[in-house]
């Protein structure tokens, strides 16, 4: 037990340890003690100054303020940016390289990566020729508008350009997090199950576009692409679905074709 | 896991309203929690204690008040209640629901000194 959670590493080990242990406990306690007494000490007559205080704010507040601020500055350059997320290992990289070798002579470029670790990710999109930066989380299992944001400091966005987030591997956490994306897409691979959707409802609730991926393998597979798309509407209406290979290329220009078009939604200015 | 991601939120917050409010230590804190929030209250309630350790807020009770989840059904124009995201309208069994409550994480109030 103690080598598990560390509390035994004390100055005596192995035999005695649980004797330790105890000792260790019962200098807690007395610590303790003086603890609750100096708080009967704060509440002797006239010094209580126990109070409520209201407070009444979202728990992601800050990270929906930076988000809010980052999606006005997109907003501003006509930036179209998108919050790639899914599982690990949907195909995601691979997407987003074919994506920009069919896009990047048209259209300016970024991205950003998220992983826990490695900056494999960003090399493989550095290859194409466009910008890249990678953030690790290390421990962390999403990125927020905050990391976000610095990322942004160190690249070079031209205005009216595509800059995608490909968030960490996750079809949990991440759906909590508002990064100033247009949109949120989530990426399936037809190799993961077709009831995603419906086991991790809030990451397909809070997308707009969800691509089905690696749709070649399908004759391999007991996918029910038909299942797939009604549990994925199930969750979320107004979910729009495309399916796609981006490996054999098959279905990548409706893809291509749904990227010029919400880019060219930027462009417009609302009142 | 993104639990401690919030609870780090949370401390953040007690953090910058210990300076106009005035309190020096946080006693108890309320959340209120929709049950579409995408929070699971366990982890929340062992990430809060580990987070707060060492801060304002060492030892502080999490107070946690659950809100059902409601959504709008389109096809009937009326609220009901829904318990997970994919939950049909329990009327007519339509999937045509836009969630109106019980999506929330909030900070409540605090019991402060």
């Amino acid at each position: 037990m103690c080598g598990i959670c560390g509390c035994g590493e004390g100055p005596v080990h192995l035999d005695e340890q649980e004797h330790t242990h105890e000792h260790e406990h019962a200098h807690d306690h007395e610590h303790d003690h003086i603890h609750s007494h100096a708080a009967v000490h704060a509440h002797a007559p006239g010094l209580s100054q126990v109070r409520m205080v209201q407070i009444e704010q979202s728990i992601l507040a800050k990270n929906n303020q930076y988000a809010h601020e980052k999606r006005r500055f997109f907003s501003d350059h006509g930036l179209l940016v998108l919050n790639l997320v899914s599982s690990p290992g949907s195909g995601k990289t691979t997407l987003l390289t074919e994506t920009i070798l069919r896009l990047k002579d048209d259209i300016g470029i970024a991205v950003i990566e998220g992983d826990q670790q490695t900056a494999r990710d960003a090399e493989r999109i550095l290859a194409t020729g466009v910008q890249a930066l990678q953030i690790n989380t290390g421990k962390g299992c999403h990125l927020d508008a905050h990391r976000v944001g610095h990322a942004l400091e160190k690249l070079q966005l031209q205005d009216h350009s595509v800059l995608f987030i490909e968030n960490v591997g996750n079809l949990v956490c991440p759906s909590a997090f508002d990064l100033g994306e247009a949109h949120k897409v989530v990426v399936l691979s037809v190799t993961e199950g077709e009831d995603k959707p419906i086991k991790y409802p809030d990451m397909f609730h809070a997308a707009d576009l969800m691509i089905l991926n690696k749709i070649d393998l399908l004759p391999h597979l007991d996918f029910n692409v038909e299942e797939c798309i009604q549990y994925a509407k199930q969750v979320n209406p107004r979910i729009k679905i495309l399916s796609l290979s981006a490996k054999t290329g098959e279905g990548m220009d409706n893809w291509v074709q749904w990227l010029k078009a919400e880019l060219q939604l930027q462009l417009i200015a609302y009142a | 896991m993104h639990e401690m991601s919030l609870c780090e939120s949370i401390l953040q917050t007690l953090e910058q309203q210990a300076g106009g409010q005035a309190y020096q230590k946080v006693r108890t804190v309320w959340l209120e929690i929709g049950a579409l929030a995408g929070v699971e209250i366990e982890a929340l309630r062992f990430s809060f204690d580990v987070v707060m350790e060492g801060s304002l807020a060492e030892g502080a009770k999490l107070e946690i008040i659950q809100v059902p989840g409601q959504a709008w059904c389109l096809p009937c124009g009326v609220n009901v209640p829904v318990e997970q995201l994919y939950d049909p309208c329990p009327h007519c069994g339509s999937h045509q629901l836009q969630v109106n409550g019980g999506d929330q994480m909030l900070i409540k109030e605090l019991e402060v000194e």
